[in-house]
């Protein structure tokens, strides 16, 4: 039996008298790769709020490597170990991009702001690993975030590029479970084939555990382990891409309960 | 498929991908990454001289400029043996290390720190109360100075504590409402519950000059004019602070602060402590702008409420943006050309032959070299002699108002511009409001109609700032400042100085 890395349980969240997510139990195990889909506002993003800690659950409990997380500030919880990357892109536009990469080192590293200002040998050997951290990094991904672009300002790269960055930087936090929300929005063919390898490569090369929403069923098909479908808050389906797909729930979820159902 | 909208210059066309790689050698192909990044270089390197030039200077070090640059500012006194340009060099180094204290909250951690000038009243406050006969404290500087950056510092982080909460317009209101309060309290003072603690209006007099390791420096020399020690002193801990925040810049902490400028929650889900972040900036601003309060208290002996309030908040925002906010030495410069041009506009006569040059200077770059530039200026000059010698004639009462010195600049004026002796009462609003009213149209107009409106303009802004601005210095420099800022909003948003800035793409 895999330890569980995350764990919800039974997590409800409401915003007033609505409810985006009821009851939820979900876990991600050690070395997992878990999937969450369903139609726009079931509740997806607001699920990774809840653990990233941007949002507090009204009911529940999440557990993270055996403590829980429920109440800790969004901070404290990616120096735990959890980081993640937005839906709609939130990068530091105004900074390079190797830059980018380097302020998530913020949590694992030490130097204050004297040590900072009189470059104390110690602060300058930390400020040449982070910058050697950011580079590899960026080195994983390939041709596609060479050397020429580090110096470059975040917004003078492409859309896919940008998502590509945000994964960068938020391996750079030292994650041990990765948080992707729709890593393949508005990616070509070419460049969503790209992430699924990529991802697949962040498990067994980087050994992070992976919790990622996507729309795209091609990638979720080619990478999950395990597949979490959510409708209006509540889980309606979970186990194996098959399973979940051929499930008559996901399926009303998605197309409704009209002709096509019944074929 | 999402595909279809992304960029096209990422994507290799299909089957090209095999082509590209081979032929590596013969450079790189159109629509791959190299070529992307081949093709922003071409573009930087074009513009020919100048472009080169530029390169070749931004290959100059920082810290070559700032050697260049501390070295002239040093020579300025040597250059000048009179106190009054010492002095104005000694209020310039202090509006520079303003400027740098204003840029790590407003530049760099993005917070509008509205309030930023009380924190400099608050230095010069506390150095006047611990080293005066107000208290009968006489503290030596080396200790007040250390425990006055403390005492701003905390001030600076309960100031800062609703920034937690609060961002942009809401923490401005805040913050502003801070420095009415410190400015209500410092000029009330003098009975706080029975006890006289500021000097109210009277402000706290005869401060002790400053004494550094063992030498005392007084205000003034025996002569009675300014100390120019104090300016070098000031100099000297304005490389320090340009230095240390340039290393504080450069470090997890400064990559932090204009991380959550750019983005607060994602700096925050990055494992950023973002609420402790804002507070520090806020205290590291504060810090520095009560030890420039130090200087001034120290040098002018005295210490007033009134020398802390909006005018001077407005003159500090306005050097930071002009320079650009968030790069140093942007700001810096963005002082140095503010203090040298509000000096200048003091004099009617330095003011005056900086009017017509900007004018001039603003035809030049608007024109170039061209026969519209012949026809708005002889259109103008020739108006002006025709109007002149009009108005002469009808009576000489409204030209033979006094133009002040100024020498040729000042001749040709009084000689061309119509200055009544005695100005009626709705001359000034009605020519001020026809100003405005005739540039607004002007921006509406095209082609020879907007040549042909720019003659009477010109010849009304100059009737406007002979008969009023020049009479009314005070209100003239804060109308330039804003002149100033609406042209750089235009030319060069970011500052003269300052980087690109890109919100949403």
């Amino acid at each position: 039996m895999p330890e569980k890395l995350l764990d919800l349980q039974g997590v409800s969240m409401a915003f007033g008298g609505l409810k985006c997510i009821q009851s939820l139990d979900l876990h991600v195990d050690e070395g997992e790769i878990v999937s969450v889909i369903g139609p726009n506002g079931a509740g997806k993003t607001t699920l990774f709020n809840l653990v990233t800690g941007v949002y507090q659950p009204t009911e529940g409990d999440i557990v993270f490597a055996g403590a829980s997380i429920k109440g800790l500030d969004p901070h404290q919880i990616t120096r735990r170990g959890i980081a993640r990357t937005f839906q709609t892109l939130r990068l530091f536009l105004n900074m390079s991009v190797r830059e980018n990469v380097m302020t998530a080192a913020y949590g694992h590293t030490k130097a204050g702001v004297f040590r900072s200002m009189l470059r104390t040998p110690g602060m300058r050997r930390e400020e040449r690993e982070i910058r050697e951290l950011a580079e590899e990094k960026l080195a994983f991904f390939g041709e596609r975030l060479m050397g020429y672009r580090w110096d470059q300002p975040a917004y003078s790269l492409s859309y896919a590029n940008r998502r590509r960055l945000e994964i960068a930087r938020a391996t750079a936090t030292n994650p041990r479970l990765l948080l992707l929300d729709e890593p393949a929005a508005g990616m070509n063919p070419k460049e969503t084939q790209e992430i699924t390898d990529l991802i697949a490569k962040l498990r067994t090369d980087a050994g992070y555990t992976i919790l990622v929403i996507e729309h795209d069923m091609h990638v979720v098909e080619g990478i999950s382990d395990r597949v979490v479908a959510l409708d209006h808050g509540l889980k309606i389906a979970e186990g194996s891409f098959e399973e979940v797909a051929t499930s008559p729930q996901v399926i009303e979820a998605y197309l409704g309960t009209g002709g096509m159902a019944r074929k | 498929m999402s595909g279809g909208y992304d960029d096209e210059l990422n994507r290799p066309l299909e089957g090209a991908l095999e082509a590209t790689t081979s032929e590596g050698a013969a450079g790189p192909a159109v629509g791959r990454d190299e070529w992307v990044a081949r093709h922003g270089g071409n573009r930087e390197q074009r513009g020919g001289r100048f472009g080169a030039l530029e390169e070749r200077l931004r290959g100059v070090p920082w810290w070559a400029w700032l050697t260049l640059f501390v070295a002239v500012f040093a020579l300025v006194p040597v250059a000048y043996d009179s106190g009054y340009v010492r002095r104005v060099a000694f209020d310039i180094a202090i509006y520079m290390l303003l400027a740098l204290g204003l840029n790590v909250v407003v530049g760099w951690g993005g917070l509008l720190d509205l309030g930023f000038v009380a924190f400099f009243g608050i230095g010069a406050y506390a150095y006047a109360l611990l080293s005066s006969d107000h208290y009968g404290i006489h503290l030596p500087t080396i200790v007040s100075i250390p425990l006055i950056m403390i005492i701003g510092a905390v001030v600076g982080l309960l100031v800062g504590l609703p920034s937690r909460r609060l961002t942009g317009d809401y923490l401005a209101i805040v913050t502003l409402f801070f420095l009415q309060l410190f400015l209500t309290v410092t000029t009330n003072g003098d009975d706080l519950f029975g006890h006289n603690v500021t000097g109210g209006a009277n402000g706290i007099l005869k401060v002790d000059p400053m004494s550094l390791f063992g030498h005392a420096l007084p205000a003034a020399t025996h002569d009675g004019s300014f100390n120019v020690a104090y300016m070098y002193v000031v100099l000297a801990v304005f490389v320090v602070v340009f230095v240390a925040l340039r290393f504080v810049n450069l470090s997890r902490t400064g990559r932090a602060w204009r991380s959550l400028r750019e983005d607060s929650l994602a700096a925050e889900v990055m494992g950023m402590p973002v609420n402790s972040l804002k507070l520090m900036s806020f205290a590291f601003g504060a810090a520095i702008a009560a030890l420039t309060g130090t200087f001034v208290a120290a040098v002018n002996a005295s210490v007033f409420s009134l020398s802390f309030a909006f005018p001077l908040l407005i003159i500090i925002y306005t050097m930071v943006i002009l320079g650009g906010a968030g790069s140093q030495a942007g700001v810096v410069l963005g002082a140095v050309l503010i203090g040298v041009l509000l000096e200048l506009l003091r004099d009617p006569g330095d003011s005056r032959l900086l009017f017509y040059s900007v004018v001039v200077l603003g035809l030049f770059a608007a024109f170039r070299f061209s026969a519209r530039l012949a026809v708005v200026v002889a259109g103008t000059l020739a108006f002006g002699v025709v109007v002149h010698s009009i108005a002469g004639a009808i009576d000489s009462g409204w030209v033979n108002g006094s133009g002040g010195e100024g020498g040729g600049v000042a001749d040709f004026a009084a000689n061309w511009v119509i200055v009544p002796t005695d100005l009626a009462a709705w001359v000034t609003p009605v020519s001020y409001i026809g100003l405005v009213t005739l540039a607004l149209i002007l921006t509406l107009l095209h082609g020879w109609a907007r040549l042909a409106l720019l003659v009477p303009v010109l010849y009304l802004a100059a009737f406007v700032w002979e008969n009023v601005m020049l009479s009314k210095p005070e209100p003239t420099r804060y109308i330039i400042l804003g002149v100033l800022l609406i042209a750089l909003m235009i030319l060069r948003p970011a500052g003269l100085l300052g980087e690109k800035r890109v919100e949403i793409i």
